[in-house]
């Protein structure tokens, strides 16, 4: 942070105005991992700017997240086949529409990365289906588990992202790397296991199998 | 139960982005009716979001900032703009949402299709080899005897059904293909919203009569 953006006023003056459930779920957080996280720190440093986007307009905020997250949408696009000048154009599209929808953001629901995640590849799929209604407007109603918040489960969710993070770093290379190629490869599942010269059947056990490890990691339990 | 397609990858699928549109429709469709089902694509959501913040990043060309600046300042937000507001149009109630442009004035203005035992509407989609296709059938009331020469991808609207995989409820999903042969009874008065892939095929002995005359 610099120190013109420290001493503005209106930061000052948002922090003061945070949510009863956002001071809570800040406090839990920090309780709970201790105040050093880095990746809930750059979390929160995102959050705020994208609530001074979504209240002020704050462009300077909009720059910064502009800064980290344009060159990481630009590159989940190109790795998808996208060529360079439309992931370009399209990487404009995702933050136009961040822009507008920053008000739509909810830190209780998704974290920052998950919500631009989601955009960007609307964004691409509406960009392949031309000519169809859009699916990119609406996607936040897919974040709505519960009309109404309901307690520690609220906090719960939220805290999904930080430990799916983690549990991510925790996997062996080689299942990161088949994650990678599923979220960022337009591939057929059958080109995936040609690529990897595996068997289908065996990319898709070894798929949930690192699936099966992430929800144990994170204490789902699915029947 | 199938050996092949499970609900799960289907959810994944829809949050990697890599379902044909029919499938993305009845996942959305699932997704909008289940908590249970929102639980389990938010994880797959966060999963991207967390590969989205250790992806390699791709330089931007210069310029590009400025570049999006005049895209903001030519597009100013509309603030009064509520999306989840305009999206429930009085006359769509009960129609969730990503069925809406479908059916805009509600599902009792659809033009549909009397086949007897069941009442179809189909939505028109433009992804070749796929239907996708709104079911109502009356309580007590069944589909004859068939199976499924590719995948038979069902969400519970409104109401519930049995079949050979037992009851199914509003917001279930429920995955048939060749390996169910089934007859699905409406408990009570029944809506769902169907897709295939491929045509099914009836097995009963009058269902191989009206193979040609019901296309479902």
């Amino acid at each position: 942070m610099t120190a013109a953006e420290a001493s503005s006023p209106i930061r000052v003056r948002l922090a003061g105005l945070a949510t009863p459930r956002s001071r809570r779920l800040t406090g839990r957080m920090a309780g709970k991992r201790g105040a050093g996280s880095n990746e809930e720190s750059g979390e929160r440093a995102r959050i705020r700017d994208l609530a001074l986007v979504a209240n002020t307009r704050d462009r300077e905020a909009f720059r910064r997240l502009f800064e980290h997250y344009g060159p990481r949408v630009k590159a989940y696009l190109r790795r998808l086949g996208v060529d360079d000048d439309a992931a370009e154009d399209l990487t404009q599209e995702v933050f136009v529409s961040i822009w507008r929808r920053a008000a739509q953001f909810d830190a209780t629901k998704a974290s920052v990365s998950t919500w631009i995640f989601t955009i960007a590849r609307n964004k691409r799929i509406d960009a392949l289906r031309r000519d169809r209604p859009a699916t990119a407007e609406t996607e936040e109603l897919e974040f709505e588990v519960d009309p109404a918040p309901r307690g520690d489960a609220v906090a719960e969710l939220n805290q999904m992202n930080f430990r799916v993070m983690r549990a991510v770093e925790t996997l062996p290379e080689e299942q990161k790397k088949l994650l990678k190629i599923f979220y960022f490869e337009e591939k057929p599942h059958s080109a995936i296991a040609a690529e990897l010269g595996l068997p289908l059947g065996t990319v898709k056990s070894r798929l949930r199998l690192a699936l099966a490890k992430l929800r144990a990691m994170l204490g789902e339990d699915r029947t | 139960m199938t050996d092949g397609l499970t609900v799960d990858e289907l959810l994944f699928g829809h949050a990697t982005g890599t379902l044909p549109e029919p499938l993305d429709l009845v996942v959305r469709t699932h997704l909008a009716l289940s908590p249970e089902g929102r639980r389990h694509y938010a994880l797959y959501c966060a999963l991207g979001g967390a590969l989205l913040e250790t992806i390699e990043p791709a330089p931007l060309r210069a310029g590009a900032w400025e570049r999006l600046e005049r895209a903001l300042d030519a597009s100013e937000p509309r603030r009064d703009e509520a999306p989840r507001a305009a999206s429930t149009g009085c006359l769509a109630t009960g129609v969730p949402e990503p069925l809406r442009p479908y059916a805009p004035e509600g599902f009792e203005r659809l033009p549909w299709r009397n086949l007897g035992p069941v009442m179809e509407f189909e939505l028109p989609l433009a992804t070749p080899g796929y239907r996708a296709r709104l079911i109502r059938l009356k309580a007590g009331k069944g589909i004859p005897r068939h199976t499924h020469r590719g995948h038979e991808i069902t969400v519970v609207i409104e109401g519930s059904f049995h079949d050979v995989q037992g009851v199914h409820r509003r917001g279930d999903l429920v995955i048939a293909d060749a390996t169910v042969d089934h007859s699905p009874v409406a408990d009570e008065d029944c809506l769902c919203l169907a897709v295939t892939d491929a045509p099914l095929k009836l097995t009963g002995p009058i269902g191989r009569l009206l193979n040609p005359l019901l296309r479902i």
